[in-house]
Parts: C-alpha cells; structure tokens; sequence
C-alpha cells in the first residue's frame, strides 16, 4: 500500500493540499461510480427499495381504521411503514459495495490501481449514500403524499400538534426525507460491517440481526428501566424515531437526535472498516 | 517386434459408499468441515439457552388484571386465577338451594362519566363458594354486561345461559341448588319456568360453604402499545352494580343474616385509590344492590413458558446463515460442477442436503431448547417473575415444536438459497419473511394488522411455543404485543410447512433445468 507513494518524500502525503486530494480522489470515484452504474442488480434493488416504500405504506394507509375521536394513529408512522422492509434492500445495496468485490476478487484489482483504501471506502460511501438517499427521498416523498391522500379518509385527520398532513410541512415533511437519509444510513452501516467482515453472506446476517433483533431482546428481556436506554441506543429504533409526528414528547429522544445515533453508529463502523482495510490483506 | 499389451489402471482402493447414503456422507462431510459453518451451527444450540440466561425482565408491569406478575392467586388445580369480587353471604351447611332475580347491571368510573360503562364481562349473579380467600373453588351463575347469562365454576369452566342483557323490563331469574359437592344452575325469564344450564361436581367441597350474590367488573379494555399508535390508552377500573330482589334461600341450616365481603380487592387498585363510588351492599326493602370490581376467572399476568424462547431468534439468524451458504456456497466455488458430475441425480443432491441441514438443525434447536426452558425458567424465578408452569406434554411440544420450527427454516433457507443461487440474497430474504414480521408484530402494528401478519407469513410458526391459553369469556389483551398469536401452534407450524415444503419443490425444479 505504499509503492504509490514511495516516489514522495516522506513528508509529501501530508503536505499535500486539498485540491491535490480531490484531483486523485475524483477518478476513483468515477470508477466506483462505473462499477455501480454497469450492474443492473443494483438498478433493480434500487427500484425495488423504491416500490417497496410506496406499495407497503399504501397498504398500511388503505388498512387504517381510525375512529376521528379516539384516533391515535401516528400518520407519519403509518404511511412510511414500508422503511422497515424496504431497510433490508439497502443493507443488501450497502453489503454488495463491497462484498461483492471480495467474492469475485475484484477487490485485488481495486487496490492495486487504488491502493489508498480510504479513497476506495470513501468514494464507494459517498456514492453509496447519495444514490440511496436519493431514491429513498422520492420513495418517502411519494408515500407520505399518498397518505396525505387516503389517511383522511380512513379517520386519520390533524390533529392537535400536527398541524397538516401534507408532506411539504413539518412534521410530515421532516418524517419522510428523513426516512430517505434513514435508508442511505442503514447503507452505509451495511458497507461498513462488509468492508469489515469482508463476507457478503456473513454481514447481511449480521446487520439484520442488529437492526431487528436488538429491539426484540431489549423489549422481551431487559428490565423497564433499561428499555428505554436501548431504545436510545438500537441502531433501528432510534433512526425510525425520525418517522414520528405525533406525541413527540413520549419518544425516547428527538427525532433528530434518534437519526443522530443512527449516523454515529454508521460513522463508527465506518471508522472500524477503514482501519481494518489499512492493515488487512485484501483476502 | 514385440507386443505391449496395455492394461488399463484399476484402483486397487476400494469403491466409495455408493448410492444416497454415500450422498448423505459426502454433504455431512461438507457441512462438518467448515469452521464457520460448524461455529454457526454450535451458536445455533447454544444462543437460545444463553440469551435465556442473560433475561432481566421484571415484574413490575401491571396486567389489566391489576396482577403485578410478581405473584399470583392460585386456584382450584394450581393455576393462577384472579378472584377479586364483592359478595353478600351467608353460611350453608348441607344441601340447599338459593334463586333470585336480578333487575340491573350497571358499571361506573369511579371519578368519571356518570355513563353507563358496563364491561361486557361485567358479572353479578349468585354464587356458592369453599369460604371468602381468593382462590376458593366455587360455582356461579351470572347475568353479565353483554354476554347473556353464564354459569361458571372453578375459573377456568363456562356455560353460557339465556342470552339478552339484563334490565328491569327483562330481568333474570338465577338459581343455585346445592346437592353434597354437585352443583346445578339455573335461569329463567319467569322465576317459574327454570332451565337448567349445567350441573357441575366440584371436588372436596365441604359440608359447610358460603352462598351469596356477588358482583364484580374488569375495567375497561387496555390495548397494548403499538408504535403506530401515539398514545398508549391506559384502561380505568369499572365498578359494577348488580341489584336484586326475591332473594329466597331455602335451607335447613341458614342463619338468616348476610354478611358482606370484599375477596381479593385489597391487592387491586380500586381498594388502594379509594376515591368515587366505593364496592360495598345495600339493603331495603328487600331489594339487595352489591357493587365489585375486579374478575373471577383465570389469570394470564406473569410470565409464561415463551419467555424464555427469546433467544430461539438469534439461533435462527445464524442458522439462516450457514443453510444459506450450505447451499450457495456450491455456486460461489464452483463446487456445484463437481457435487453434479460426482451425483448426475440431481434431486437426490438436494434431498441430501435437506436431509443433512434439516437434521443437523432438528438436533440443535432440540437440544437449544431443551437447555433454554429450565435455564430461564430457573432465572426468571429467582427474579422474582410469577412463572407460569405448565404440564410436561405441553412442555415437550413446545421443545419438539421449536426443533420442528428450527429445522423447517433451516430448509427454507436453504431451498430460497438454491433458488436465488446467492447466499446474501437468500439470507436477507430469510430475515425479511421470518424474523421482520413478527418484530412488526410485535411492536410496531396495530393488533389487526399484527394478526394478519402472523397469519400469513412464514413467522406464523412461531405460535409453536405459544403455551398461555385464551379465554373466550375472559376480557383481556389477546393480541400478539401482548404474546397471542392468531393460529394454534399446530396450525402456525403447517403453515410455516406449507412454505418450506414449496420453496423446496421450486428448488428441485430449477435445480434440474437451469445449468450448474
């Protein structure tokens, strides 16, 4: 990893400006982003993240009963409820960034033109994230704008503290583009548990187990006290709190504060996957 | 020019096993010799157990019962029953017999509405009990708040009587007639014509027992928390008011004067608040009015068998993993040329590695849960949690229920594995179908919708270790936030069969038409 620089003094990868690290960073990206635009796979899980969005939350609206004086249903929650599913699609687009290349040994070519591996890892993120969010933006948009449409139909009408439905207001607007940056976060913590783990099938196992099961154990086995400190805490409770609109005052932490976590952990194990790709082998 | 002959290299080694058992050796081989694999498989057994004695859960949640699971009444055969009521009584001694006609059922809010609030398990009726503790076995016949009259015994039996609601346009006539330890109840609309609704023998009653009119009421129905839904609506405490007149004891031995009682409420809420309209019997007139709250009946607070099956989840995850790559890890090496050249049959390469991971797996959830039950039942008891026992035959289904479960996944895995030729693609589709929706189930929809789910999707084998009965004539929280699932385990468990057994058919024929 160090013959692209051993022509350098010493001293030259530090002393080297911004504008000099941009010029060598922008074809790596253009090659990741080569890679990611020539598999039609992903194209398709994109798309698919997309339907997944709309059509679970459309059924989720269509099936809401709600009697207009008791009702309590939480109309962001209910009309992104495709999030939940469509997370798993993006764990897979995150995992295949990067496993895929160690499956097919595509990774040793990667590093030999690129040995710098946070040049790699960063540009795979970056690329990984804006596609993501942006799909998982007009998913969001579009569902929360079909339960604008059907939600009041079904009993669920504003309420006190929820001044509208529409998805150009808060909360409705600040629920649906933050369950696309939720799906580019989920990505991205996919990526970094497969750069990690360097196994595909191993870190899909693992980033599903830590989104759906943590909050299975804390809600069956952990005393109340605790419960809400795992809330806090669990990567998918704590970044699907964005989807609140209703009875905020009951959550854990703020929406915002719940996506926080959710980048925190993403950053962390991002962090992780870096240093381990500087001092691993490539397989 | 001399001739060569040329023989032809005959190993002398002796021919490989052949046939299917030779089959079942070669994947056995495949799958033991893995370390990853072997490792997934041993966190397989052990994850259930362990996560089962890692449980910290508390009594401290209050069940609609106002049970705080810490501990419960134990009833006629060891159950745990709650028994809470208001009764005016008196002593008999031997055979006798006591009728009257109730005119209203009526439920209030203690500091709410002046409403009617009459649950539709509101009770108030006549009853003969084994003394005023909680936990006495008794019978009684009962108008209800909107189930007709019902005749009941030992909390757990139920008859239903005349139907329609009690009022003083249409009043019930009750009857309870006492002979040795059998008991018989009637109604009537006319307090002349009497139907007989059930006689019933309860066990070791003594000679002298308590007869009464009682009324009680559970409070108004509490639903569970469901993220989707903002508020969590807590239920009140209903109290409910029974009045009654041509009050006739007929007995050889009867004092004459009622006492009046409260059973069981000193540990319910009401008792405690103390504000409103308080339980308590009036009489003028010979017109009696009692006023109770609480229930008779089974009791479902505290904690049940399932409990200690949490982990079975993370069992599962890594046993997806490794029947996943069982199969796909043919594909990635290229190892599925050569399992196919030695194995031209390609059904029966299938079979065996179904046979294989179905075993392997059927052994490890067998074993996971077999260490699991007493291991939490154990730790849930020394936290001080109300545990439900149940008998050994259920215990043994839900063990031999989870191994089923555990192996039917493994297979599913690894058939949508074959069928997807991927292991990540195969796996993330394993997670999505089995484990995501029963944590929506759980915790995220409404209970209808929760329901729905867990009819429909392959996570409805998870009602395999469903032990907590339901009660149609208890009102309580059935829905599956609450750990009810809508089918029976049996039911759950073919449904699950149903998808396992088609992914493996659709396998076989992909497997047999697409090139390797």
């Amino acid at each position: 990893m160090t013959s692209a620089t051993s022509e350098r003094p010493a001293s030259g990868i530090v002393l080297r400006t911004s504008t000099t690290v941009l010029r060598s960073w922008a074809p790596v990206l253009r090659a990741e982003w080569t890679k990611f635009r020539t598999n039609t796979g992903n194209w398709w899980l994109l798309g698919g993240l997309v339907v997944l969005v709309i059509a679970l939350g459309a059924v989720s609206d269509a099936v809401t009963g709600c009697a207009a004086a008791t009702c309590d249903t939480d109309p962001g929650k209910t009309s992104l409820i495709g999030v939940y599913a469509a997370q798993a699609v993006a764990a897979i687009l995150g995992v295949q960034a990067i496993g895929a290349e160690y499956h097919t040994g595509m990774i040793r070519t990667t590093f030999t033109a690129m040995p710098h591996r946070i040049s790699v890892l960063s540009a795979k993120a970056v690329l990984l994230a804006v596609t993501v969010a942006c799909a998982g933006l007009v998913a969001a948009q579009a569902a929360a704008w079909l339960g604008q449409l059907v939600l009041p139909g079904r009993g669920v009408t504003p309420a006190d503290g929820l001044p509208s439905l529409s998805p150009l207001h808060e909360p409705m607007l600040r629920a649906a583009c933050g369950s696309g940056l939720y799906l580019a976060l989920i990505a991205l913590l996919s990526l970094g548990v497969a750069a990690s783990m360097r196994e595909s099938a191993s870190a899909i196992g693992v980033v599903l187990g830590l989104l759906f099961l943590v909050p299975l154990f804390a809600d069956a086995l952990a005393p109340a006290t605790w419960q809400r400190h795992l809330e806090q805490i669990a990567p998918m409770t704590a970044g699907l709190e964005i989807q609140a609109t209703t009875n905020l005052a009951a959550l854990p932490t703020s929406p915002w504060a719940g996506l926080g976590v959710l980048a925190a952990w993403s950053a962390c194990v991002l962090a992780i996957a870096q240093i381990l790709l500087r001092r691993r082998d490539s397989q | 020019m001399s001739t060569t002959v040329l023989t032809p290299y005959n190993s002398t080694a002796a021919d490989g096993r052949a046939g299917f058992a030779g089959l079942l050796h070669a994947e056995w081989t495949k799958l033991r010799t893995v370390r990853g694999w072997l490792i997934a498989l041993l966190l397989t057994m052990v994850l259930t157990p362990t996560i089962a004695a890692l449980d910290h859960s508390e009594c401290t949640v209050v069940s609609p019962s106002g049970n705080t699971g810490c501990s419960a009444t134990i009833g006629p055969g060891g159950i745990a029953v709650q028994d809470d009521y208001y009764v005016l009584h008196q002593t008999l001694s031997g055979d006798g017999d006591i009728s009257a006609r109730i005119t209203s059922l009526t439920g209030t809010v203690p500091g709410g509405s002046t409403h009617n609030m009459v649950q539709p398990w509101s009770k108030a009726g006549l009853i003969i009990t084994d003394g005023t503790s909680p936990g006495a076995a008794y019978a009684a016949v009962m108008g209800t708040g909107g189930n007709g009259v019902h005749m009941q015994y030992d909390y757990v039996h139920d008859t239903a009587g005349m139907p329609g609601a009690v009022s003083s346009a249409s009043p019930r006539w009750l009857r309870l007639s006492r002979s040795g330890d059998t008991i018989t109840g009637y109604d009537s609309a006319d307090g002349t014509n009497w139907t007989p609704i059930e006689s019933v023998r309860l066990a070791g009653l003594p000679d002298s027992v308590q007869v009464g009119m009682f009324a009680t009421s559970p409070g108004t129905t509490t639903s569970s928390s469901s993220s989707l839904a903002a508020n969590t609506s807590g239920g009140s405490m209903v109290l409910a008011t029974g009045t009654f007149d041509h009050v006739t004891l007929r007995s050889p031995t009867a004092s004459g004067s009622w006492t009046a009682s409260s059973v069981g409420m000193a540990d319910s809420p009401a008792a405690a608040g103390g504000q409103g309209p308080a339980v308590g019997a009036g009489h003028a007139g010979g017109v009696f009015t009692v006023t109770g709250a609480g229930d008779i009946g089974p009791d479902n607070g505290g904690t049940p068998v399932e409990q200690t099956l949490t982990g079975l989840f993370a069992a599962l995850a890594a046993l997806i993993v490794v029947a996943a790559m069982f199969m796909a890890g043919e594909y990635r090496r290229g190892v599925i040329r050569v399992t196919l050249a030695a194995h031209p049959r390609r059904g029966r390469v299938l079979a065996a590695k179904t046979l294989v991971i179905g075993t392997a797996a059927f052994a490890c959830g067998l074993v996971g849960v077999a260490l699991a039950l007493p291991i939490g039942e154990s730790i849930l008891r020394s936290n001080g949690n109300y545990f439900h026992s149940v008998s050994t035959l259920t215990e043994v289904r839900v063990v031999a229920g989870a191994a089923l479960l555990t192996a039917l996944i493994g297979v599913l895995a690894l058939s949508l594995a074959a069928i997807l030729r991927s292991s990540a693609a195969a796996i993330t589709c394993m997670i999505t179908c089995v484990v995501l929706p029963y944590v929506l189930a759980k915790m995220v929809l409404p209970s209808d919708a929760a329901e729905w789910l867990l009819r429909v999707t392959p996570a409805a084998g998870f009602a395999v270790g469903q032990t907590m009965p339901r009660y149609t004539f208890v009102s309580a929280d059935y829905s599956p936030a609450a750990g009810y699932y809508p089918l029976s385990p049996w039911q759950g468990i073919a449904v699950l069969a149903v998808y396992t057994v088609a992914a493996l058919t659709l396998a076989s024929v992909l497997l047999r038409r697409r090139d390797a």
